[in-house]
C-alpha cells in the first residue's frame, strides 16, 4: 500500500471525524431539547444533499486532464488547508480561543429552548433547519476534501469510505456517551488535518504548475514533515511571545 | 439576488477566508513557480518556502493586532 493511500485515508478520516463531532453537537442539542423526529429528518436531508454532491462532482472531476485537475485542486486545497493551519496555530498558541464542544452544546441548547414552536404543526421547522444547516455546512468541507483527494488520486471510493467510517465512529460514540464529544482532541486533529491539506496542496499544486518534485511521490512525506515542524516552531514562538507580554497567563 | 450574494459569500469564505493577503500571496507564488519552470528554471523549492512565509506573516500580524 503506497504512502499516498494511507495519508489520503488518514486525512479524510480525521477531517470527517472533526466535522462530524461539530455536527453531532448541534444535532444532539436540538434533538434533546425539541425532539428527534424533525431533527433526524433534517440530518437525513442534509446527508442526501452531501451524497449527491460527492456522487456528481467526484466522477465529473475525474474527466478533467490530470495536470489541470492537480493544479486546480492543489491551489484550492492549499488556500483551504492554510486557513485551517493558520487558525490551528493561533488556537494552539493562545491567540484564538480553543473550540469547546461542551460550551457549543450549552449555547445550542439555550437557543433551541428559546426558539418559538408553531402550535398544531407536526413538523418542527426550527429543528429541521438547524440540523440540516449544521450537517450540511460541516459536511460540505468534508465533501470538498473527499472529492478533491478522491478525484486527484483516482481513489474516490477510498476517500468516501474513510469519511463515512469517521462519521459512523462519531455517531456510535455520541450514542454511547449520550452527549457532545467534548473529550475528543478536536483542536489537535484540526492542526494535523491543516498540515496534511496544506502539504497535499503544495504537492499537487506544484505538479500542476510544472514542478518535478525531487524523489517523486516520496516528496509528499518531506513536505508534510517540513510543514509540521515549521508550524510547530511558529506556534511555540507565538506562545512564548504571548506569555512574555502577558505573564499573568503563564500561571493559569 | 440574495441567493447569489450568499453563494458568493460562501465561496469567498471557503477559499479566501479571514486573510485575503494569504490567498493573494498563494496566487503570486503559483504564478512565479509556473513562470520559472516554464523558462527551464527548477522551482520546486518556491511553494513550500512561500507557504511557510505566508503562514508566518499572517499569524504574526494577527498576534500583533491582539497584543
Amino acid at each position: 500500500m503506497s504512502s499516498h493511500v494511507v495519508i489520503i485515508f488518514l486525512a479524510t478520516f480525521l477531517a470527517s471525524g472533526v466535522e462530524a463531532v461539530e455536527a453531532l453537537t448541534i444535532v444532539l442539542a436540538v434533538g434533546v431539547v425539541r425532539g428527534w423526529r424533525s431533527t433526524l429528518i433534517g440530518v437525513g436531508a442534509a446527508s442526501v444533499v452531501l451524497a449527491a454532491v460527492i456522487a456528481s462532482l467526484g466522477p465529473a472531476l475525474q474527466n478533467i486532464p490530470i495536470g489541470t485537475l492537480r493544479f486546480v485542486v492543489g491551489a484550492l486545497l492549499l488556500a483551504f488547508g492554510l486557513q485551517w493551519l493558520r487558525k490551528a496555530v493561533l488556537r494552539a498558541s493562545g491567540y484564538k480561543p480553543l473550540h469547546d464542544e461542551a460550551e457549543a452544546f450549552t449555547r445550542e441548547r439555550e437557543q433551541a429552548g428559546a426558539a418559538a414552536r408553531r402550535p398544531g404543526s407536526e413538523m418542527d421547522w426550527y429543528s429541521f433547519t438547524v440540523a440540516f444547516k449544521g450537517v450540511l455546512l460541516e459536511g460540505l468541507e468534508v465533501a470538498f476534501i473527499v472529492v478533491t483527494f478522491g478525484a486527484t488520486q483516482g481513489r474516490l471510493g477510498l476517500a468516501t469510505a474513510a469519511a463515512a467510517a469517521a462519521a459512523l465512529v462519531v455517531i456510535v460514540a455520541g450514542f454511547v456517551v449520550r452527549g457532545p464529544l467534548a473529550r475528543v482532541p478536536e483542536n489537535t486533529l484540526k492542526y494535523a488535518v491543516g498540515v496534511m491539506l496544506t502539504s497535499f496542496g503544495i504537492f499537487w499544486g506544484g505538479e500542476g504548475a510544472g514542478v518535478d518534485w525531487p524523489g517523486g511521490d516520496a516528496a509528499i512525506l518531506v513536505i508534510i514533515a517540513f510543514m509540521a515542524l515549521f508550524s510547530l516552531a511558529v506556534t511555540r514562538e507565538l506562545r512564548r511571545r504571548r506569555l512574555a507580554l502577558r505573564p499573568a497567563e503563564a500561571g493559569g | 439576488m440574495k441567493f447569489v450574494r450568499a453563494f458568493g459569500r460562501f465561496w469567498w469564505d471557503f477559499i479566501v477566508g479571514d486573510d485575503w493577503r494569504v490567498a493573494a500571496g498563494l496566487g503570486g507564488a503559483f504564478a512565479l513557480t509556473w513562470l520559472l519552470e516554464d523558462n527551464g528554471i527548477t522551482a520546486w523549492w518556491l511553494l513550500p518556502l512561500a507557504v511557510a512565509a505566508l503562514l508566518l506573516e499572517s499569524v504574526l500580524r494577527e498576534a500583533r493586532a491582539s497584543d
